[in-house]
């Protein structure tokens, strides 16, 4: 057995240089990327996050001295590998924009209004179960340099860690029936459609809470070991 | 559940984007906390400290000032801070991973030890190595390349080294500074002298 992760998963992603996305042109590699198998370094990864976790840093409502402005959602679901297994103590990282769809970032000068009360950064660690849950709000679209009148749908950046540096994602979630799908080069980097489709939340009335929120739900599904064990321990 | 049962693929990658500093390497300029440093160094850890330090290029040439890198490593005896390694762990609060942003003109640096000798599955023993995710916006997926050391004689028989054609090893080796523990390693995404990045 050579590659205890199966490099197959890794077709879900997309292809290093996607020229409709203008950014990696001059940033993917030229050169084929070199296989190699996967030794104790890539297999063993950062399982913690714990002690950097406080209270209230998954919910981006309560930040600041007031709420946002915007709508308020709830983001949860469940890290899994592809096996179905949960990944139980993984960090979870996300930032976005505001509802007006303005990064606090130095370099967004689009003429949206920043808030005050919205930094746009959150953390969790995912529970036994590997179950993570945010409080936030909906970000808003935003314009952006690619081509003539891009826009991005609205999306919240995910980093996760799992539990190997091989498993290690850093993805987009987006929200159901964007209709700036068809145009975006970012989310049409991913070249088969079920896997586009595993970016995209779905609406979560169950958990919505009447008179406070509307809650989506967001499964990540991280790369499956081989049954094989792992040698050399 | 319902949603994400729609069927048994990974969740795909897609860039860290432009925009990810005041969440993810924060260092003071946001209002958010850290969650995570360019160093590796705890009281408690053994081993000799060194710093890497260099500059990340485009296929321009071009500085790139928002890259965001991972550092991932053994601690001096080559032992992992992961419940899958079973050895003891003297080093309690070492914990062998950072992250560093690069600033306006692609500069990065890293504050760790230099790590011990790990074996490749056959158990043969590989030269000390860090191994080092790149994230950034127009890279729809992270890179995975390795850091190796100018001064270690077991590069030679290093069996990852030993995958990459030899004229393109030294965009691995981070070369040490004269009489300092500081080694430099420039990263080229793109060009004449691409770093060598690993499919894994």
């Amino acid at each position: 057995m050579t590659f205890i992760y199966p490099t197959d998963s890794n077709k879900a992603h997309p292809l290093p240089l996607s020229p409709e996305y203008k950014s990696s042109i001059k940033r993917a590699p030229n050169k084929p990327l070199i296989p190699m198998r996967h030794t104790l370094s890539e297999l063993t990864g950062p399982v913690y996050g714990h002690e950097t976790v406080r209270e209230g840093d998954n919910d981006l409502t309560r930040q600041h001295a007031s709420e946002p402005l915007g709508e308020r959602i709830i983001v949860h679901g469940h890290v899994r590998d592809e096996d179905g297994r949960g990944v139980p103590n993984s960090l979870v990282e996300i930032w976005q924009a505001n509802s007006c769809g303005r990064y606090v970032h130095v370099r967004d000068q689009h003429p949206a209004p920043l808030d005050p009360n919205f930094t746009g950064a959150g953390r969790t660690v995912s529970d036994a179960a590997g179950y993570y849950r945010f409080v936030s709000i909906k970000p808003g679209a935003y314009p952006w340099g690619n081509h003539h009148n891009a826009w991005r749908p609205a999306h919240i950046h995910l980093s996760v860690f799992g539990h190997s540096f091989v498993t290690r994602l850093v993805t987009q979630m987006y929200f159901p029936n964007d209709p700036l799908f068809p145009f975006d080069p970012i989310f049409n980097s991913v070249p088969d459609e079920k896997a586009r489709a595993r970016m995209v939340s779905s609406f979560d009335l169950e958990n919505t809470q009447p008179e406070w929120a509307l809650c989506y739900r967001f499964d990540i599904v991280l790369r499956g070991k081989n049954a094989t064990p792992m040698e050399n321990h | 559940m319902q949603g994400n049962e729609k069927d048994k693929g990974i969740t795909p990658s897609q860039t860290v984007g432009p925009f990810f500093k005041y969440g993810l390497t924060p260092t003071g300029d946001y209002a958010w906390n850290d969650a995570f440093i360019n160093s590796t160094l705890t009281p408690d850890v053994t081993g000799d400290r060194v710093r890497i330090e260099g500059r990340v290029f485009d296929g321009d040439g071009v500085v790139v000032p928002d890259v965001m890198l991972e550092i991932w490593q053994a601690d001096a005896q080559g032992r992992f801070a992961d419940p899958q390694d079973k050895r003891a762990l003297p080093n309690a609060s070492f914990r062998g991973f950072a992250r560093c942003g690069t600033d306006k003109d692609g500069n990065y640096s890293f504050d760790t030890i230099k790590p011990g000798v790990v074996p490749d599955p056959d158990g043969k023993p590989q030269a000390p190595h860090i191994v080092l995710a790149v994230f950034g916006r127009g890279m729809l997926r992270h890179l995975y390349t390795r850091i190796y050391f100018s001064d270690e004689a077991g590069n030679a028989a290093d069996p990852v080294l030993a995958l990459v054609p030899a004229d393109r090893r030294a965009t691995l080796t981070a070369v040490r500074e004269a009489g300092k523990p500081v080694y430099r390693l420039d990263l080229r995404l793109q060009g004449d002298n691409e770093t060598v990045f690993f499919d894994m």
